[in-house]
């Protein structure tokens, strides 16, 4: 444009010798601000910690689920001593009746012994107990995907072994769903109000950056931006500071869960480890769960980068 | 090229600051704006700058009704238009050269279309040396400088100038005003906001003048 302008008194001025490699490739949001810097640490941290609570919540779902269909896999036979009849012989004749019932896969009778030794956590040891009439039980376990008529083969033992009671643990399931539901439930409220305040915090962290950015929008807006590309711009800028900051806390969170099914299957066979795995299984949020820590990540770059947007806007509608 | 017909400006509920404005600024003309603080040179500024609208009356610039004009159409006419802030509004992260790169960056133009552009009108202005400089290493006549070379790279049809010389000295305050001179003798209609008497004497030019709101002109 100057080529028909005589050269000014500020000419000759020293003129570039060489024209060196530009790049026009800095952002126009300026990247590393303290600003977005405390911006990725609070997404980080909100992240992780919504994600810890999302695995909680998967860890404890998968363990109740496991132990429901542990307990649903297995039904009990009591039966009651009565006068005049043979005990042995009815508990042989109602694992024979349960044995060739369709849909199972093992019948275990315990014996007299046994059935006293049951007892003992009750009563001590050392007691005769041939007064007392102690229930004998048979634990039947059901085949692997079958599902056994249970009330056709309670009727069938009700018949043909009178004193005989076919428990299918209903009641205790039932109990252990109601509880298991009640952790599930206080799991995905918490997990909720971690999403909210991760929300929270993120839209507030992100007004504050962009608040020591407000120069920049005015000076797109006044050398001829329009609102689209200045909104396009921050968006962009934030939706990667987002991602950065879920990434690591995300990948946090990730790595702290991989390391502890790690050590639960290394630690496997201690009595810690047992506990632990009767608490939360195998300590593994599986694919789904990872799946998940994903999906928050996204989530949260995504809150950040519509924050910023929505602040650019009315930004730009206050410059107006 | 811009028409004021009976301008009126109040801010809020509050008094007309700017009232029966009625001028024109005439391709190629070169005038400047002056009156004492609190006269309401600002506002007129950025009632020619687009950034505010009118109360009341009627402003046309290019042939459009200000009035009537969409955010995007805002933005567009604003392409064509220059404005040099007081305090040079220069972006800290970004070098000198992408500074006064910016206006043909918004416009979508590739860099390579208008690097040996800026360059060029970087020596013009006597930063040649300081291509890669960040602003806050600049003095303030370098910044000054960069601040002109940013609101004329796009070739606007008009100039406007806040206070173009209050950061600097005298001598640099003359260069300041023969570049404008320069510029103006190119195309472009030039409007600089001063109240620096000794600045507007230097140069035989058309003079609006803010007294209480009120506009008198001196041609």
């Amino acid at each position: 444009m100057t080529s028909d302008i005589s050269r000014s008194e500020f000419t000759p001025a020293p003129r570039v010798s060489a024209v060196p490699p530009m790049r026009f490739e800095t952002p126009l949001v300026p990247r590393n601000s303290i600003s977005g810097r405390a911006l990725v640490a609070v997404v980080s941290i909100m992240t992780f910690l919504t994600c810890l609570t999302t695995g909680g919540v998967i860890l404890v779902s998968q363990a109740a689920s496991a132990w429901q269909a542990d307990v649903a896999r297995e039904v009990t036979v009591q039966l009651i001593p009565a006068s005049g009849r043979n005990i042995d012989a009815d508990v042989a004749k109602a694992a024979s009746v349960v044995k060739n019932f369709p849909g199972i896969a093992d019948v275990r009778a315990y014996s007299k012994e046994q059935s006293e030794k049951l007892l003992e956590p009750w009563l001590g040891t050392g007691l005769t107990l041939d007064e007392l009439p102690v229930p004998r039980l048979i634990v039947v376990k059901i085949a692997s995907g079958a599902a056994p008529d249970l009330p056709q083969l309670r009727s069938m033992l009700k018949s043909q072994v009178p004193g005989a009671v076919l428990d299918d643990h209903r009641g205790f399931i039932e109990r252990m769903r109601a509880m298991s539901g009640t952790a599930i439930a206080a799991g995905v409220g918490i997990m909720i109000l971690m999403i909210a305040a991760t929300v929270l915090s993120v839209t507030f962290a992100t007004r504050g950056a962009m608040a020591t950015n407000k120069t920049v929008i005015e000076v797109l807006h006044f050398v001829g931006a329009k609102n689209r590309f200045i909104a396009e711009n921050f968006q962009r800028h934030f939706l990667l500071l987002g991602l950065e900051g879920g990434a690591v806390g995300g990948g946090a969170a990730v790595a702290l869960f991989a390391v502890g099914a790690l050590l639960s299957r290394w630690f496997g066979g201690t009595a810690g480890a047992e506990q632990t795995a009767a608490l939360f299984g195998s300590f593994s949020i599986g694919i789904g769960g990872y799946v998940a820590i994903v999906v928050q990540v996204l989530l949260i770059a995504g809150v950040t980068a519509f924050t910023s947007r929505h602040t650019v806007n009315r930004t730009l509608e206050m410059i107006d | 090229m811009v028409r004021f017909e009976n301008v009126g400006l109040r801010y809020g509920m509050g008094p007309e600051v700017l009232r029966d404005l009625t001028f024109r600024i005439e391709p190629h003309s070169f005038q400047f704006l002056t009156g004492p603080s609190g006269a309401g040179k600002t506002s007129l500024l950025r009632l020619l700058f687009l950034s505010l609208k009118p109360t009341r009356g009627l402003i046309t610039q290019f042939g459009h009704d200000v009035a009537t004009l969409s955010k995007d159409a805002v933005a567009t006419l604003r392409r064509r238009i220059g404005i040099v802030f007081q305090d040079f509004r220069l972006l800290d992260h970004m070098s000198t050269y992408e500074n006064v790169a910016l206006p043909l960056r918004v416009m979508g133009r590739p860099e390579e279309s208008y690097r040996d552009e800026v360059i060029e009108l970087l020596n013009w202005v006597g930063l040649g040396e300081r291509i890669w400089a960040l602003p806050p290493i600049l003095s303030g006549g370098e910044k000054q400088r960069a601040a002109i070379a940013r609101a004329v790279i796009a070739r606007p049809q008009l100039l406007l100038a806040d206070e173009p010389t209050g950061n600097v000295d005298p001598s640099l305050g003359q260069r300041l005003l023969r570049l404008f001179i320069e510029l103006n003798k190119s195309g472009t209609s030039v409007v600089i906001a001063t109240h620096d008497i000794a600045l507007m004497d230097q140069y035989d030019a058309r003079r609006l003048v803010l007294h209480d709101g009120r506009l008198h002109i001196y041609d």
